[in-house]
């Protein structure tokens, strides 16, 4: 198994608060990493860093082995790493596919495409992709609903599909199961398991255990920023640093 | 065709093409302010090169909306570091700096205005307009539309998946500013006179009216809304000084009983629909 993401000494600080500390874990390609921790644990700031939406303070990103820290966050996509984000953020007013289609842009071969009439062509390969991808994941009904009015676990879906049409090596979670009632937390865990039969890598922040017990094989847990724990599920709950951090000290004593 | 039918042909198609140079930045979430200036640009471009330089109308009405769009592309990066409302000032004191300095300008005329050598027929205005608004609405069946959407709804989104956010920005002003030069341009030709007092807030103003009347959602708000503006006060033309109370009146009606503008994404999406399901109903 070859290493796909790797984080290396990482440090975030925003003015003397120092919310991201020293942290350092490797994410294997192929596997469902979960990422977890007590409320502003730095989970979040964590894929802000990885897609490029804060600097870092110091550390290394290495992805695929070169290091991507000072990657414009616009180019890391195209190099494969896609995320979803906690509260849904679909293109109000726009229709599941027109959505879709602004997923796909790196995927386009030349600049010049984005001033190509493709509405003009019944059936384009644009929208047939999109379409394919929908009904991959069993939505295919909605495809010309504007998204405002869909469900919430349908729009968290739909903003997966998203991230997924730009044919990632790495997708980012951020807590994907959150709102969701038991059957959508279902067609979530198989939509999740039809990216995983594609190699898909997934890097997973999650609040529900049984959740990231049957998804991911590794777990990350921070704990103020660092690193506290690291290994299998069944190791970390053990673990008696995460018992405290979950738990606090008194119980746990 | 009347003299009073062909002005009113060409105040809509001068209108139309305005008010598609504020549309493109709109739909990037830019309210610009200050169209008039764009339009200055090209229309003081325009008729210097055609009364000092001698190049035919044609060219130089074209130039001047490449004038406009340079501004437009060098002005950009300062405009589009401020958002919201502050881009719309900053745009709106773009506009006024543009009249000032017309005005001040003797080269072409300063105060007195600035008589414009070659005339235009009304055909060539309008022809223009069809083809702004034909390109428009051939952009509207690109990746264009939902890009801007992007831009103007979430940046950092659009950032994330891929999208130069800075450069679609520059790309809907320049756009815009062009398209509002060539109007300008038009405008000098064929009223072969300018002054800078033409090109002020009201200008400005009324686009932007235009435009939100129509709807920003749909490629076919800005010629509504431009049509609205052009024929309604023509028609309360007898009713003499009410016409303006009347005008504001429909206005304000207008913007309480539409707020969304008269022509929306909804509204065109629910006339397909039907298109389609009485489609299969004959099959």
């Amino acid at each position: 198994m070859t290493m796909l993401l790797s984080i290396q000494n990482l440090s975030k600080a925003f003015g003397g608060l120092e919310v991201v500390r020293d942290l350092s874990f490797d994410v294997q390609e192929g596997t469902a990493t979960a990422l977890i921790g007590p409320n502003g644990a730095g989970k979040t700031t964590v894929f802000n860093l990885i897609s490029g939406v804060y600097p870092v303070t110091s550390g290394r990103i290495r992805f695929r082995g070169s290091d991507i820290v000072h990657l414009p966050s616009r180019y890391r996509i195209k190099h494969g790493i896609a995320r979803s984000f906690q509260n849904i953020r679909l293109i109000p007013r726009l229709s599941v596919i027109d959505n879709l289609l602004i997923g796909q842009h790196v995927t386009l071969k030349r600049t010049l495409d984005v001033l190509r009439p493709f509405r003009l062509v019944r059936g384009h390969e644009w929208i047939r992709a999109a379409r394919a991808e929908l009904s991959a994941f069993g939505l295919s009904e909605y495809a010309d609903e504007p998204v405002d009015l869909l469900p919430y676990g349908v729009r968290k879906r739909v903003d997966l599909i998203r991230a997924t049409l730009s044919s990632p090596s790495v997708l980012m979670l951020d807590e994907p199961a959150a709102g969701l009632n038991a059957s959508e937390t279902r067609e979530l865990h198989s939509h999740l398991d039809i990216l995983k039969g594609r190699g898909v890598t997934l890097l997973v922040i999650e609040h529900d255990m049984h959740f990231i017990r049957s998804i991911c094989e590794k777990v990350v847990v921070l704990n103020f920023g660092s690193k506290i724990a690291e290994g299998s599920f069944e190791q970390v709950r053990r673990d008696e640093q995460v018992r405290e951090a979950y738990l606090g000290v008194e119980q746990a004593a | 065709m009347s003299g009073y039918l062909t002005g009113l042909c060409v105040l809509l198609a001068l209108n139309t093409i305005a008010a598609y140079g504020v549309y493109l930045p709109m739909a990037a979430g830019q309210l610009n302010l200050g169209i008039a200036g764009f339009m200055a640009i090209g229309a003081y471009a325009s008729a210097y090169l055609t009364n000092e330089c001698g190049w035919s109308p044609i060219v130089a009405i074209g130039a001047g909306g490449g004038t406009a769009a340079i501004l437009a592309s060098v002005i950009a990066m300062p405009i589009l570091r401020t958002q919201g409302i502050y881009l719309s000032l900053a745009t709106f004191a773009l506009g006024q700096v543009i009249c000032a300095i017309m005005l001040n300008l003797e080269v072409v005329g300063g105060a007195a205005g600035y008589p414009v050598s070659t005339h235009i027929e009304a055909y060539v205005v309008v022809a223009v307009a069809v083809l702004v608004v034909s390109l428009v609405s051939a952009m509207s069946t690109t990746r264009v539309p939902i890009y801007l959407a992007a831009v103007k709804n979430d940046p950092l989104v659009a950032d994330l998946l891929g999208l130069n956010v800075k450069a679609l920005g520059v790309a809907a002003l320049t756009a815009g500013a062009a398209i509002a030069g060539i109007g300008g341009a038009l405008y000098a030709h064929y009223f072969n006179y300018i002054e800078a007092q033409y090109f002020g807030v009201m200008l400005s103003t009324y686009t932007v009216l235009y435009v939100l009347l129509g709807g920003t959602q749909s490629v076919l708000g800005p010629i509504v809304g431009a049509a609205i503006f052009t024929i309604v006060p023509e028609a309360l033309r007898s009713s003499s000084q009410w016409r303006y109370a009347i005008f504001a009146l429909f206005i304000i009606l207008f913007m309480a009983l539409r707020p969304q503008g008269l022509i929306t994404r909804g509204l065109s999406r629910r006339r397909r629909q039907v298109a389609g399901q009485s489609g299969t109903a004959a099959s």
